[in-house]
């Protein structure tokens, strides 16, 4: 057996791996949009967290009793 | 005055904004939507992009129709009982702020596990727990942000199964093969005859074989296809050729590495499958969020509320909507069956049908046609027929939409298919027969390497990737064409036909003049100070367009809806509205919509509201004219005969009156002169028109908002540009042919190698991607050099 064979057998079983990759990807629906997640990427986790800036209206108590529903 | 813009929507504040903090809000709804974020932590929306919201709209019983199972079944995308998971289209996405908002709806509602945009589709993909919030409270708590979902009828019909991706799998298959046959290929094209090369020949040849399979007998399925399809059809098109040539080159490889006679042509018909497929990818550029395809499923709402026989209002579907039911549509409801309005105040906007903006009245007992808006308060109609039997949905019966415009049309490349496929042929069988006489042994080596040479790769891809680009350089210039099928089209128009209303004139009645006896100033102010009390759109714009007056409080005032106003100070008395109204009998002024005033029950004369022509619209028929034939087919009177034959080119045939089927006959009567008709309208009643002709090209004020089926969609700022669009693909068409004649040359060096029995693999190699990649460099630059030229 020769280092040849060895060689070009284990380049094209890696090759395939990631090619399989691709296919996967294109499977998952990973090509249907291409354009969100490049603006996804970009955000973190950017809530306002400082107490100080809340607002107190009528409106908003509603939903803070909502809030208050969670578990 | 410096302009307070609104801290949401970015709308101008007007004199009285609502402040808080530091901040201006146009109204209550947008003020709102800001408290929302501000205690939700979200603030951060606007950051990201300054005033990118919209203003919430009022929605009290919109979506009541989302309690209901049998609807609720057909929306939803995933329903296990307590989580569901529902697709929702929501016109007002624009920014990374929107993407932001909607991808942290979890924080706003405990209800949601999560949510997805999909930007260019204009979609949000919610999963929520249904126990904890229906459907409706979800659609409810979108909408109060300012992100109101749309929901129409076509949301009813069953689903597209999946996206077709094969295009993909098989553009990376041939890539995946095309790459890794180069490498192994690459020993031969140079021959070095070492030993341990010279050994391994064989196994490096079949390795390129196996790689070669998936590439013919899958990824170049859909040229084998459409090839058979031609013959069947008794149609030489480009793919015949192109079948010939990958079957031929996969044979004779084969045949060539089975008697070992040499390596093949695998790295050629890898790579020309891989280039064709690109030159189809590249074509393929869609506007997904822009649906062309819509009728008037698009426009009408899933459900309607009807009053049953003990006066219960419930919900019910439009298509189960009977003859007589009673309905009850509210303000900016849409109508959706033929009826008659039974009590009221029926102010209805036809503008979804015939692109008028104007609202019409109608009063108990009129009759009201499927596909208005009514913009008043609620009124109770009963129907007349069902929806399919309406007047206006029944358009949709005619066969044209049925049709598929690309089918019978035959494109740039196939045009010149027919002589290619002939000329090959008749190439090989002479060089073979010659080959048969002087040296038998190499002519089916001649005949394989002609069929080789000739396969038109770089032919095939100068259509794709000329016409590709001009569809991305159409979309810079807002002008969004379906497919660039409407590009070769566009380029053998011979006549324009225009709609007249929403079309070539502006949706405002901005254009007001006064005709009769001139009023007094102190008529005038009377005038101004009644008008401001009413909230008819006429009274608003004639409002805005009378100069100032002090404010005085009117010693009376009266509305009579759908006739006038009245209003008195002292002893004078000013009557405002319909003729009828204000005394004046004579009817000549009925054709435009006017305004009548009379003073003291004296008739004074009448404020006339013309149609605003769009800005240039005159030069562009000039242009036009000079080399198509155009005309003007308008569903409205005559009343504006005079104005529009100031505007156009003279003897330019003017029709009015025309019904939908009218003007969809008017188009195929032109048809049948073997005319070559681009048509341009706005409102469904084109929607026959625009399937019918050629190019149907709809006119929109906002790309996102709803237009008919038609082959592209214009912004109506560009329509003025219109002229220099159709030039600028009768020049792709040119560029298309300059690129044949490039390609043909390269052909002709590669036959005459073929012809000669000295084609070897490594010139293939080298000729078949040096002309498909000057192919592609040379329309590529060509397209944006044009598309330099082109205004926006």
């Amino acid at each position: 057996m020769s280092a040849i064979y060895l060689l070009l057998t284990l380049s094209i079983i890696v090759a395939i791996v990631f090619f399989a990759a691709f296919l996967l990807s294109v499977k998952n629906g990973q090509y249907d949009d291409s354009y969100t997640p490049s603006v996804r990427m970009l955000f973190e986790d950017e809530l306002v967290t400082d107490p100080d800036k809340k607002l107190q209206t009528p409106e908003n108590k509603s939903i803070q009793i909502k809030e208050s529903q969670k578990l | 005055m410096a302009k307070t813009l609104c801290f949401h929507c970015g709308d101008d504040c007007g004199n009285s904004p609502i402040r808080q903090e530091d901040k201006h809000f146009c109204c209550n709804g947008c003020k709102t939507v800001y408290d929302i974020f501000a205690t939700n932590d979200l603030s951060y929306y606007y950051e990201l992009q300054s005033a990118a919201g919209a203003s919430p709209k009022e929605i009290a019983g919109k979506y009541d129709f989302l309690e209901s199972q049998p609807i609720l079944d057909k929306l939803l995308e995933f329903n296990d009982g307590t989580l569901q998971i529902i697709n929702l289209y929501i016109p007002h996405i624009h920014c990374s702020s929107c993407i932001w908002i909607l991808e942290n709806l979890n924080k706003l509602h405990p209800a949601i596990n999560s949510s997805q945009v999909d930007f260019p589709k204009k979609t949000v993909r919610i999963s929520f727990n249904k126990t904890l919030a229906p459907l409706k409270e979800l659609v409810v708590l979108l909408s109060r942000i300012g992100y109101e979902p749309y929901i129409s009828l076509d949301d009813m019909e069953p689903k597209k199964k999946g996206v077709d991706r094969s295009l993909l799998y098989k553009l990376g298959i041939s890539g995946f093969a095309f790459g890794n046959v180069m490498f192994l290929s690459f020993p031969e094209y140079f021959e070095v005859g070492e030993f341990w090369l010279e050994q391994y020949k064989g196994f490096f040849r079949w390795l390129m074989f196996a790689f070669s399979l998936p590439v013919v007998f899958y990824a170049s399925q859909g040229y084998f296809k459409a090839a058979y399809k031609g013959l069947r059809a008794k149609i030489l098109n480009m793919d015949v050729p192109i079948a010939l040539g990958i079957l031929v080159l996969f044979l004779r490889s084969t045949t060539e590495i089975i008697f070992d006679w040499g390596a093949g042509f695998f790295d050629s018909l890898t790579g020309l499958v891989f280039f064709l497929l690109l030159g189809k990818f590249f074509q393929q550029k869609t506007y997904s969020y822009l649906s062309f395809e819509r009728d008037y499923k698009s426009y009408f709402p899933i459900a309607v509320t009807k009053i049953t026989k003990n006066n219960k209002e419930v919900s019910v579907q439009v298509y189960d909507i009977k003859k007589g039911d009673r309905l009850l549509i509210r303000n900016e409801e849409l109508i959706p069956v033929d009826g008659i309005v039974l009590s009221g105040n029926a102010r209805i906007d036809y503008s979804f049908v015939t692109g008028e903006s104007d609202p019409v009245h109608k009063f108990s007992g009129d009759k009201v046609y499927a596909g208005g808006k009514q913009l008043h308060s609620a009124i109770e109609m009963e129907a007349l027929k069902s929806v399919s039997q309406s007047y206006l949905t029944q358009l949709w019966s005619n066969a044209i939409f049925d049709k598929d415009k690309s089918t019978g049309f035959e494109n740039i490349t196939d045009s010149i298919g027919k002589r290619f496929t002939i000329t090959v042929l008749s190439i090989a069988f002479i060089a073979t027969s010659y080959w048969l006489v002087m040296d038998p042994s190499k002519a089916i080596n001649v005949f394989t390497a002609v069929l080789i040479i000739a396969c038109p790769c770089a032919i095939a891809l100068a259509a794709p990737f000329t016409l590709g680009n001009m569809l991305r350089i159409f979309g810079r210039k807002k002008l969004y064409l379906k497919d660039t099928r409407a590009i070769e089209e566009l380029a053998k128009i011979d006549t324009a036909i225009f709609d007249k209303t929403g079309t070539i004139t502006a949706p405002k009645k901005s254009n007001i003049c006064y005709e009769g006896i001139a009023l007094t100033t102190a008529e005038e102010s009377l005038l101004k100070n009644t008008l401001r009390s009413s909230n008819h759109p006429l009274s608003r714009s004639l409002y805005n367009l009378l100069d100032a007056h002090d404010i005085i409080t009117l010693d009376d005032y009266e509305e009579n809806i759908g006739q006038g106003l009245m209003g008195t100070k002292a002893q004078d008395r000013i009557k405002i509205g319909s003729a009828n109204y204000v005394g004046y009998t004579a009817t000549n002024t009925l054709e435009t919509t006017s305004v009548h005033i009379s003073t003291n029950e004296v008739y004074k004369g009448s404020f006339l509201f013309h149609n605003e022509y769009r800005k240039g619209i005159a030069e562009l028929f000039q242009e036009m004219s000079q080399t198509l034939d155009i005309s003007i087919l308008s569903g409205d009177n005559a009343g504006e005969r005079a104005r529009l034959e100031r505007l156009t080119p003279k003897g330019t045939p003017l029709y009015f009156n025309q019904k939908p089927e009218d003007k969809m006959e008017f188009i195929q009567g032109l048809q049948d002169n073997r005319k070559k008709v681009l048509m341009l309208g706005d409102g469904l009643n084109d929607a026959g028109a625009l399937a019918q002709s050629d190019v149907g090209i709809a006119i929109s004020e906002n790309v996102n908002v709803f237009s008919p089926a038609c082959d592209g969609i214009l912004d109506a700022k560009n329509l003025r540009y219109l002229y220099q669009y159709i030039t600028a693909s009768k020049k792709a068409i040119r560029i298309i042919r300059l690129s044949f004649m490039l390609s043909l040359m390269y052909n002709v060096v590669g036959l005459y190698f073929a012809v000669t029995g000295q084609l070897e693999a490594v010139i293939a190699a080298i000729l078949m991607p040096l002309s498909s990649i000057s192919i592609v460099l040379f329309t590529t630059v060509a397209t944006n050099l044009l598309g330099k030229k082109l205004p926006s």
